[in-house]
């Protein structure tokens, strides 16, 4: 079974953002894969594991997301793809889709694996955009994925905790549900290997594919406060005691 | 300008959050001077199909059909395009649920349209419709707009409207039209089989009155007693955001957010929890809310009543400290 997974590089979680007009201020924060990415990876790596064939971990971005790129290596995946573009930051959501999809109809495959949302931007919506543009069936949110005979049986969660299984025939897309699996780390010997593994470079005007902006983001900045919070202050004693003392007698929920 | 929402019901009952769409769509139709229309998908529909024209909207568009009555991806693609074809609406919008996750980018996608997922609302700049959805987590937002010709698709987060603030008609009822459907089963490339919940769990946090949520701030499994501790000492519930159950650290049953349980307790109080929208979106109705979290800009600040900017580490057993003594005294 060959697998393209495709990871984004965001800032990392605990990176302190500075608000640059309608991004962010890339210098001098870490960059990391995308958590919900991982989960995805890690699924397409289980699977070859079982099934065999290739994990292709495919990104888009500038010239650091190769780093991401040479994580999901050393995890386990087979080959990289980078789509070097330093304004990928720019596009959105059915921009970045039209190169990913360009890119992926290059490649054999039966399985392509998205996250379920960048925890940057968080739109959430690249594995249905890339469904409609290969014209392929999809399916989001997946907590487990049993493959035999050409098809899958999938399970998809659904809200307030009910779930659903469905049927879906190879080759598809699925967006991954964060918690369906325990991501693995990378072993020193799966970094050594990484470093032999390839990594294809291709620009956005080598796909022969062009988008146009559908939306664009105008600004982003931090939000307003709607509520008043009263920050309680001091030691983590006295601010302990303060907060008891405020949730006995002035919430009164205690 | 012609508005429409697109209703969501599984097995033919409401989702709520349908209606809180359906108010925005109201108040942007009042800015802007526009009409609404409401669509509904599914098979056997007359009664929910009657609840939307007792609201204020111009027509109640009913689409019914035997490929309809599950969920598909494919079979709400081919239906609604349809609509929008023969019914040239300019917005449509959507409640930002699972479900419209799952079609309604690749539905605006066959329309070589973009679609502003997850907005938590609007503002009409002289004339121009900006909708506004969370960035980075929670930790910014953002105004977005469209770039291309109408048709322009949109959803709104579940609560970012106010569901009792829909009106209704004052006319009398709005009129229901069916619209046929040209749907084929091989057109259905997925198929949907019964929906079905995890064995029942063993606690019910929807009914605990004062409930303690810990994030990432907690670090390790290990630490999670000193969590238990303060819970114990307050005579809660312990909860906690996905990331945790993700981990296996605390059980799926005691995941609050979007994809766990929601929940209004009389107090929530947020250990080294960050805020970000798929958790707040399940506590957001508590009473009071508490935030103990060493990030002073964290979005869970945004919604909480008290804050202590701290090391949980170093809270948690003063807090528990605290909360025995005020029990014994």
């Amino acid at each position: 079974m060959n697998i393209i997974v495709c990871i984004k590089q965001v800032p990392a979680k605990d990176a302190p953002l500075s608000i640059n007009g309608n991004w962010i201020k890339e210098s001098d924060i870490a960059f990391e894969m995308n958590e919900p990415d991982s989960y995805a990876l890690e699924e397409a790596l289980r699977l070859k594991e079982k099934h065999g064939g290739e994990v292709i971990a495919l990104s888009m971005g500038p010239e650091r997301v190769k780093q991401t790129i040479k994580e999901a290596l050393a995890k386990g995946a087979d080959r990289g793809i980078h789509i070097a573009d330093d304004n990928f930051a720019q596009l959105d959501p059915l921009g970045a889709a039209t190169y990913l999809a360009a890119a992926i109809k290059k490649e054999k495959f039966d399985l392509v694996l998205t996250g379920l949302q960048s925890d940057d931007h968080g739109f959430g919506q690249t594995g249905v955009l890339l469904a409609g543009l290969l014209d392929l069936p999809h399916a989001t949110i997946i907590m487990a994925i049993e493959a035999q005979d050409g098809k899958m049986r999938l399970k998809r969660e659904l809200e307030a905790g009910w779930f659903q299984h469905i049927e879906c025939p190879l080759p598809a897309v699925l967006s991954i549900q964060s918690g369906i699996n325990k991501v693995r780390y990378a072993t020193l010997k799966g970094i050594m290997a990484a470093k032999k593994k390839e990594i294809a470079t291709i620009t956005p005007q080598s796909l022969g594919v062009t988008a146009q902006p559908t939306q664009k983001v105008e600004k982003i900045y931090v939000p307003t406060k709607t509520k008043k919070t009263e920050f309680l202050t001091g030691t983590p004693k006295e601010a302990a005691a303060k907060l008891v003392e405020k949730l006995k007698f002035e919430a009164r929920v205690i | 300008m012609k508005i429409l929402v697109v209703t969501e019901q599984r097995q033919n009952k409401w989702n709520n959050t349908s209606f809180e769409t359906l108010a925005a769509a109201q108040q942007i139709a009042k800015d802007t001077s526009s009409t609404v229309s409401a669509a509904i998908l599914g098979k056997g529909l007359s009664s929910l199909a009657d609840d939307l024209a007792g609201k204020n909207v111009s027509e109640v568009l009913l689409l019914e059909h035997d490929l309809l009555e599950n969920y598909t991806p494919d079979g709400y693609c081919v239906a609604l395009k349809q609509l929008i074809e023969s019914t040239k609406p300019d917005l449509i919008l959507f409640p930002h649920s699972y479900q419209v996750r799952d079609f309604a980018p690749k539905l605006a996608a066959q329309l070589g349209k973009g679609m502003i997922g997850d907005c938590i609302g609007y503002k009409n700049e002289s004339g121009k419709l900006v909708f506004v959805r969370q960035m980075f987590q929670g930790k910014t937002n953002a105004d977005v707009t469209f770039q291309s010709a109408a048709p322009w698709f949109a959803s709104f987060q579940a609560g970012a409207f106010r569901a009792d603030l829909v009106e209704p008609n004052t006319s009398g009822k709005a009129s229901v039209n069916a619209v046929s459907v040209n749907l084929s089963a091989e057109q259905i490339r997925t198929k949907p089989q019964d929906l079905f919940k995890e064995a029942k769990s063993a606690v019910d946090l929807t009914q605990a009155p004062l409930i303690v949520a810990i994030g990432r701030g907690i670090k390790a499994p290990e630490n999670i007693p000193q969590a238990e501790a303060v819970a114990k000492a307050l005579g809660g519930e312990i909860a906690a955001s996905r990331p945790i159950c993700d981990e296996g650290w605390l059980p799926m049953e005691r995941q609050i957010g979007s994809s766990g349980q929601t929940v209004a307790p009389k107090l929530y109080l947020a250990l080294g929890i960050s805020g970000a929208i798929q958790h707040v979106v399940g506590m957001k109705g508590a009473r009071t809310i508490v935030a103990v979290n060493k990030d002073q800009n964290a979005p869970i600040f945004e919604i909480a009543d008290y804050g202590i900017v701290a090391d949980i580490f170093e809270v948690m057993p003063a807090l528990t400290e605290a909360l025995e003594k005020a029990k014994n005294s």
